[in-house]
């Protein structure tokens, strides 16, 4: 399965919103290396979520977000990080959510903006805490090519961009995909 | 809204989307020569200028669309003639005086400059009904 760095659809609204969860867990290899303990430099173990796979998990909420909104007929490709500001990191044990909104969307592309909390177990009373904010860009591939500085690059005919591993994503999550 | 308001609107407009400084938007700067503007930021631009003047930018009415892919408007790397033309009916706003001395389709990018964008805004608002 693809990479996924969200665990589960809470909330579709389609074309305008949607909120996904994702438990961040000690099992997850890379948090043994982010951040490693250095005993030369007398540190210990920082176990936290990287913020580059916290931002790839807004890209895949909004992403499907934006997908859904055309029924999948549309390759949805990240084209940019417009704003990303995260003030808090998310530990083992705590739970991300994003939470996805469409701010434009026409045949060439998306724009979203997206709100990141972080739910600390050890404190359930707190609810969710804001974390940060994640704007970002999308654009529809195949409408893309023929423009101003485009490549004209050729692109595969079926859909790349959602394959098993979103599908299954929404199938767990109660999601129906568009025919 | 004075040419200055737009101006200072546009310059806000790319400071945030291309991460510029606001003393490099300059008037004649070019959007991809001087700001280092990609392809996926005309999208952006377009997305913001709507949002900053509450008007609605339709596909290719601010930048072009098609024209390198177009035999009748590209012939050996150049621009034609008749692509010049329609060019320059598609898109007023722009000031094509320097491109047709040298009408590379490459060139066709360095085009776009601040001031493309303030004019064609202010076309676009004496459009819109008072």
């Amino acid at each position: 399965m693809r990479w996924m760095w969200i665990d589960r659809v809470v909330e579709l609204v389609p074309a305008r919103k949607l909120v996904a969860i994702k438990n961040v867990s000690l099992a997850e290899e890379h948090l043994h290396d982010h951040f490693a303990a250095d005993p030369a430099r007398g540190l210990a173990a920082l176990p936290v979520m990287p913020a580059s796979l916290v931002i790839e998990g807004m890209a895949q909420s909004a992403g499907i977000l934006v997908g859904h909104a055309e029924h999948f007929k549309q390759k949805v490709i990240l084209a940019k990080i417009s704003r990303a500001e995260l003030a808090r990191d998310a530990g083992p044990g705590c739970t991300i959510r994003h939470t996805a909104t469409i701010e434009r969307l026409d045949a060439q592309g998306a724009s979203t903006r997206g709100v990141i909390e972080l739910f600390d177990h050890a404190h359930p009373e707190l609810g969710y805490q804001p974390m940060g904010t994640i704007d970002l860009m999308f654009s529809h591939l195949d409408n893309n090519q023929g423009g101003a500085g485009r490549s004209g690059e050729a692109f595969p005919e079926h859909n790349f961009v959602f394959g098993e591993g979103f599908k299954t994503l929404l199938r767990t999550s109660g999601v129906a995909i568009p025919d | 809204m004075t040419r200055d308001d737009i101006f200072t609107k546009v310059r806000d407009v790319l400071v945030d989307a291309l991460a510029v400084e606001e003393e490099e938007v300059t008037p004649s700067a070019s959007l991809v020569g001087d700001l280092g503007a990609e392809s996926i930021d005309f999208l952006d631009i377009v997305f913001q200028l709507e949002r900053a003047f509450g008007v609605k930018i339709a596909q290719g009415e601010l930048f072009p669309e098609g024209v390198a892919q177009d035999p009748k408007f590209v012939k050996d790397g150049m621009v034609t003639a008749e692509g010049l033309a329609g060019l320059k009916s598609r898109l007023p706003h722009v000031d094509f005086s320097t491109f047709e001395k040298d009408p590379r389709v490459t060139n066709v990018a360095k085009v776009f400059t601040v001031d493309t964008l303030v004019n064609f805004v202010e076309k676009k608002l004496a459009k819109q009904p008072a």
